[in-house]
């Protein structure tokens, strides 16, 4: 035992009441989405005849099969380019020690500051003479852009930490610079390369402002994107408006209870190394 | 390993050492350039751009369409004479308080609980819990809590079930306690990963500080001041630099709970950046009042990193 009982005891109930703090949101919605569409339920009442329906009807009113592929489509056009320029950044500057490598560094790391808020209204300008406005690339473009600080100041972390002779020996058997990245250090990388890849994810799933701004059509968003507009719409329809949420927090939510633990240590040394 | 090996062998080496060093140096910096160069592109091209044209947009009075005329720094003067948007930047100090201080003094108690009084499974699996909100879009955090704070939610009934029937109201609606409302949102938000990030950072604490603290019969707030936080400098400022910028540029939450409602209870820079730019098209006051948030995030935080990476790191 590492403490006094009376500490133990005192201990663990703080925990379980946080515990509740953090569920109690959580049950109260799923139990407010069983309740009859459109009828006005109380915080945290057991339905007595569970309407399973509402999330079908959710599930259809909010688009959500287009916004599960529009959400994908999102994800798989950022994520793959930002790993790769990104890797290739962070090998350039952490373990190449490019001339200048401190300088670009550091403007990489100035990003990692910079709120949204502060180019939000010349994206919306820059997408509109682009034409791409009101596509998902309006979306993807400039979510690459915004990951670059993370990425780069992240994989630059692993390859300044890559032990010297790995490089030496590969240039002593004749490695080129690109073979020495292609072969030896992606290998190598691949644990770092994971857990950014997760975060990307994540933080593309859940992002609002850029597809609020940039993206008129809900069904064309993110999910986060496609929740606030289907907030707007049915915002008196409690029932309804929990069973979308709910429908919308499914997919992270089981990605986070399968990959839980690499979640929370790719967040945490993220948030460590920035 | 180097010095052991014949020198013939070493002789025959050279030469073909020296042809690849010679190729290096020549070849190196661009093509250790060519590596950096997309990212950087990209970066540029939708980050520091957009950056430096909300500078310029910010000298200028324009409504997105017709022609904008320059008008110096009006538009700076005017964020910090018009109550409504000076009110911003106050409201997002007030959200420090929920956002960071809070979430992470909170944190740190609650970390040092898991450290002390858990074994195995059930500190696992509070962590786990805890942690939940943080992955969630803000975006669906807002709509739950939009739900629990309004007049039948169940902050309201369980009020109720302990008699206080007075408090009850709508409170995001009400302008007394829409913020700190918002604020509580926050902390809900926020507590999980500031609790997993300092328990982390206590976990590499050596535990014979532990032992030496207890064998001077140290209790858990002694304990907690003479080695846990000081243990935890680091992680400390990390947490509360992600919070403060989470404060400060707080947008998802608040357009989704409350809009910046009731009046400008609870209108932050983000929200007024978005209702100036996008409905009330005043491009030019917009830019001003993000560049002038970008400036607040980078002096809160600054700080911050200085007082956490101080001498010993």
């Amino acid at each position: 035992m590492k403490a006094p009982r009376a500490e133990l005891y005192l201990g663990r109930m703080f925990l379980v009441a946080l515990m509740l703090f953090t569920v109690l949101p959580f049950l109260s919605i799923f139990l407010t989405a069983l309740q009859p569409s459109g009828s006005l339920p109380s915080g945290l009442a057991w339905p007595t005849n569970p309407q399973w329906g509402n999330f079908i009807e959710a599930f259809k009113v909010a688009n959500m099969n287009k916004l599960l592929v529009s959400s994908t489509l999102i994800v798989l056009g950022v994520v793959p380019v930002s790993l790769i320029i990104g890797t290739m950044a962070g090998f350039g500057i952490g373990l190449l020690r490019i001339p200048g490598a401190r300088f670009v560094l550091i403007l990489f790391i100035f990003g990692l500051t910079l709120p949204i808020e502060g180019i939000i209204i010349p994206l919306y300008y820059l997408a509109r003479e682009m034409g791409i406005l009101n596509s998902r690339l309006a979306i993807i473009l400039p979510l690459i852009g915004l990951f670059m600080p993370f990425s780069v100041f992240w994989m630059n972390a692993h390859f300044a930490n890559m032990p010297n002779e790995i490089t030496e020996s590969a240039r002593v058997d004749g490695a080129g610079t690109w073979d020495l990245f292609r072969r030896i250090h992606i290998p190598l990388a691949r644990a770092p390369i994971a857990s950014l890849a997760i975060l990307l994810s994540v933080w593309t799933w859940n992002n609002f402002l850029i597809a609020l701004v940039l993206v008129e059509d809900p069904s064309q968003r993110t999910m986060a994107g496609g929740l606030g507009a289907f907030q707007g719409h049915y915002a008196t329809n409690i029932p309804l408006l929990c069973a979308g949420t709910i429908i919308i927090l499914l997919p992270t939510l089981l990605v986070f209870i399968v990959l839980q633990r690499q979640l929370i240590t790719a967040l945490l040394q993220g948030s460590v190394k920035g | 390993m180097m010095g052991s090996e014949p020198h013939a062998q070493v002789a025959r080496w050279r030469p073909m050492r020296r042809a690849l060093r010679a190729r290096r140096a020549r070849s190196p910096i661009l093509v250790g350039w060519l590596f950096v160069v997309p990212a950087l592109v990209m970066y540029a091209i939708f980050v520091l751009q957009p950056l430096a044209l909300t500078v310029q947009y910010s000298f200028y009075d324009w409504d997105g369409v017709g022609p904008a005329t320059w008008v110096g720094l009006s538009n700076y003067s005017r964020v910090f004479t018009d109550p409504d948007l000076l009110g911003t930047i106050f409201n997002s100090f007030k959200l420090l308080l929920f956002f960071s201080v809070i979430p992470v003094t909170l944190g740190l108690i609650t970390a040092s609980v898991i450290h002390r009084v858990t074994t195995g499974r059930f500190g696992s699996t509070a962590r786990a819990i805890i942690f939940l909100p943080q992955i969630i879009p803000l975006v669906a955090a807002g709509i739950i809590w939009g739900w629990l704070l309004s007049l039948p939610g169940l902050i309201n009934q369980l009020f109720k079930a302990v008699g206080l029937e007075s408090v009850t109201r709508a409170w995001l609606g009400d302008f007394d306690t829409a913020l700190p409302s918002v604020g509580m949102i926050g902390i809900w938000v926020l507590l999980g990963f500031c609790t997993v990030l300092l328990q982390t950072g206590m976990a590499k604490i050596n535990t014979d500080l532990y032992e030496a603290a207890r064998l001077d019969g140290a209790g858990w707030f002694a304990e907690l001041r003479a080695v846990t936080i000081p243990g935890i400098r680091y992680e400390i400022g990390v947490c509360l630099t992600v919070t403060a910028i989470a404060a400060l540029a707080a947008f998802d939450i608040v357009y989704v709970s409350t809009g910046g409602g009731p009046g400008h209870a609870t209108a932050v820079p983000g929200i007024q950046i978005y209702i100036e730019a996008f409905l009330q098209r005043r491009v030019g006051l917009a830019s001003a009042l993000a560049i002038v948030l970008v400036l607040l995030v980078l002096i809160v935080i600054l700080p911050i990193q200085r007082l956490s990476r101080g001498s010993d790191r």
